[in-house]
């Protein structure tokens, strides 16, 4: 155990403001790779939002009147979302399937899934055009219930209040809150199926976003099935990212995981990768059939074409068979290789859906500027730094103190 | 644990109920196809192309006046300075001019997105955007078969422009602008029974005129702004591509499920974990 985490339990709250400062200071050292790469790009995508805010949205972005949804959309919220995938999936198999041999990876996904959605819906406040009326369809005096969108927006803003009570126990032991804790780990699994159930709803809605754009997105991508098809690759985009997180985290935060979590991680590996081929093989199956439903073969030898075979065989089959080879080699290198690859193909299929092939057929063409990069960039460095800052506070990847372990399950 | 499950189900049943209740109320006064929308004809075989209803437009709602001579050899789009624009086309019957501008479907694809209400099918027909509503999220125009709304991309305050039937002069009594002003009587304004009738009029008394078509009476389910051309509306590059059924039918399945997948995931998902509850022998052989 930690030795300031020990001194920390002693507070109960007592002089928790003195406290609260003192964790705010940085721990560890300033000058890493990582900071100095990423305190510049940050500066710079602050000023750039500025910019954004000040002279409005097509300053810095190449957005068109034919494509409204660029890169903010299409990578930050469609595509991180479904990486964020991995929270939902994990409490299904540690908190309903009481699979607990992943019990040591569930407070760091729920933590990772947490600051995605938070982060990736800030994305969003800074893709609307007029941000000061994002109250309006949550204080209720204009509910556009027939909205997909309106459905997705809710069910962000619910889900974001279910993961919180999923990782509060961990807040509640930095805090040393004892009598706080075991209220809010009893409450554990009530946030969980109800994250579950909404993580469904809105992982398949974000592909029903796409449904009224019948006839702007390539034929090869279009489907009234793309609800179906982005819940189920969530999964193993979510779990993709799980493997890939934790496989830097090990070796980031090594000092804090106890040897029986780094032994338990080697297992969990191979597991997750199983997993992973079992529900890329049904997707990879689902998207055959809607294919040859939706019969464009002619379109299969076109430039679009090749480009959805490479997408279908390149990023779908490929690290499919990968993930159940190296499974049953119990090659984890292999794994991450194939975890890598999987990954790539959920960003590709995304943005082919979103981007790429979106009006496919307009005469310009949306290409993203230099400057929305950067900001997505700053969007995605800054939710690394809090989450450092918490996994250097909060147990989340060390064990949590030993008062708290009769709450926990 | 019990406290907590039941607070949860009776969160999870007051959830429920409004989110049911709340899409069967909308659902049902959906009929609007019953009610009789006005709208407007045009008649591209009258249209002499004088651009005269680009200015009247703008004049009515308060753009730059449009400039027609210097863009003109070009296809012009509707922008977020022109709510209305008259292209040119050569086509196999000579010189053909065609009025592009907001359809006003009966159901329109970008009220169904609009999750704040700031799309808006009127009563009367038109489809109008309030900027009160509106938080800029740029659904509508990402839905619009016909690509109509246009976003002020470089204004820190932002608005969505499209054609309003100008939806003001309605409400006093008067035409659309472009309408009552028309120097050839290409375009005709009333309700869209009467309009129908009148177009298949002239259809039938000039078929030589007129290709037996009426753009508009069934694509997207139907719109308010109707067209009568001398072409194929193909060569007039107008999409011809479009669904006859309304385009918010695309979500309705997805929405539908949503109420059940609401009241059945968490039964199946408590039941589940009842089951595995006390299950600790299993968890090796579960990798």
């Amino acid at each position: 155990m930690n030795p300031t985490y020990t001194s920390v339990t002693d507070h109960d709250g007592k002089s928790i403001w003195k406290f609260l400062l003192s964790e705010l200071k940085p721990k560890g050292k300033i000058f890493t790779p990582f900071n100095i790469i990423s305190v510049p790009i940050i500066i710079l995508g602050l000023v750039l939002i500025v910019i954004r805010f000040w002279k409005g949205i097509g300053a810095i972005t190449n957005l068109t009147q034919e494509v409204p949804w660029g890169l903010w959309i299409g990578f930050d919220v469609v595509t991180g979302v479904a990486f964020a995938g991995g929270a939902y999936v994990v409490t299904f198999m540690v908190y309903i399937l009481n699979m607990k041999k992943y019990h040591s990876i569930v407070r760091v996904t729920v933590l990772n899934g947490f600051l995605a959605y938070v982060f990736y819906a800030g994305a969003l406040l800074l893709d609307l055009g007029r941000p000061w009326n994002v109250i309006n369809p949550i204080i209720g005096n204009n509910f556009g219930v027939n909205s997909v969108l309106f459905l997705v927006a809710w069910h962000f803003l619910l889900y974001m209040v279910a993961q919180l009570i999923e990782f509060s126990p961990a807040i509640a032991e930095w805090l040393g809150a004892r009598r706080i804790h075991k209220i809010l780990s009893g409450m554990t699994i009530a946030a969980v199926i109800f994250g579950i159930t909404l993580s469904t709803l809105h992982q398949s809605g974000l592909g029903a976003l796409y449904l009224m754009a019948k006839e702007k997105i390539h034929p090869l991508w279009y489907s009234e099935f793309i609800p179906i098809m982005f819940f189920v690759s969530s999964v193993f985009a979510g779990l993709s990212m799980v493997i890939f997180e934790g496989s830097i985290t090990h070796k980031v935060f090594s000092s804090q995981i106890s040897d029986k979590d780094h032994r338990a991680g080697n297992k969990i590996i191979p597991g997750l990768s199983k997993i992973c081929a079992g529900t890329m093989f049904a997707y990879f199956f689902l998207q055959l059939l809607v294919f040859i439903h939706e019969k464009h073969w002619d379109l299969l030898n076109t430039p679009m074409g090749y480009w959805y075979l490479l997408e279908m065989f390149g990023f779908v089959l490929l690290p499919m068979i990968l993930f159940y080879y190296s499974y049953r080699r119990n090659n984890i290198l292999m794994i991450r290789v194939a975890a890598i690859l999987t990954m790539l193909g959920v960003i590709l299929n995304r943005l082919n859906v979103t981007v790429i092939g979106f009006r496919w057929d307009a005469a310009i063409h949306y290409v993203p500027s230099w400057m929305e990069v950067v900001v997505t960039l700053t969007v995605i460095f800054t939710e690394i730094w809090i989450f450092r800052w918490v996994i250097n506070r909060m147990p989340v990847l060390r064990d949590s103190p030993s008062w708290a372990s009769s709450d926990n399950r | 644990m019990t406290i907590n499950r039941r607070g949860f189900l009776k969160v999870l049943g007051v959830t429920g109920a409004a989110l049911a209740v709340g899409r069967d109320l909308k659902a049902a006064p959906n009929s609007n196809t019953e009610i009789d929308f006005r709208g407007v004809l045009y008649d591209s075989a009258r249209c002499k192309g004088c651009h005269g209803c680009e200015y009247d437009c703008a004049d009515a709602n308060g753009l730059p006046p449009p400039d027609p001579a210097k863009d003109l050899p070009l296809v012009r789009q509707t922008s977020e300075t022109k709510r209305t624009v008259v292209n040119q086309y050569n086509t196999s019957k000579g010189k053909v001019f065609i009025k592009m501008q907001c359809m006003h479907c009966s159901q329109p694809a970008c009220v169904a997105a609009c999750l704040t209400q700031a799309m808006h099918k009127t009563k009367a027909g038109p489809v109008i955007w309030r900027s009160d509503k509106c938080m800029g999220c740029r659904y509508c125009m990402i839905s619009c078969p016909f690509d109509i709304p246009k976003f002020e991309y470089h204004s820190p305050n932002p608005k969505i422009q499209k054609c309003d039937m100008c939806y003001e002069r309605l409400k006093t009594g008067e035409m659309p602008a472009c309408a009552a002003n028309c120097p050839n009587e290409a375009l005709l304004y009333g309700t869209r029974r009467q309009l129908i009738s009148e177009a298949r009029k002239r259809i039938v008394e000039n078929p030589k005129l007129y290709v037996d078509y009426l753009y508009g009476e069934d694509e997207a389910g139907g719109t308010c702004w109707l067209y009568l051309s001398p072409v194929n509306f193909k060569e007039l590059g107008m999409k011809t591509n479009l669904q006859k059924a309304s385009y918010p039918a695309l979500t309705k399945g997805f929405l539908y499920s949503v109420p059940t997948i609401f009241v059945l995931f968490p039964a199946l998902l408590s039941g589940i974990y009842q089951a595995t509850k006390n299950n600790t022998k299993n968890e090796e052989d579960k990798s």
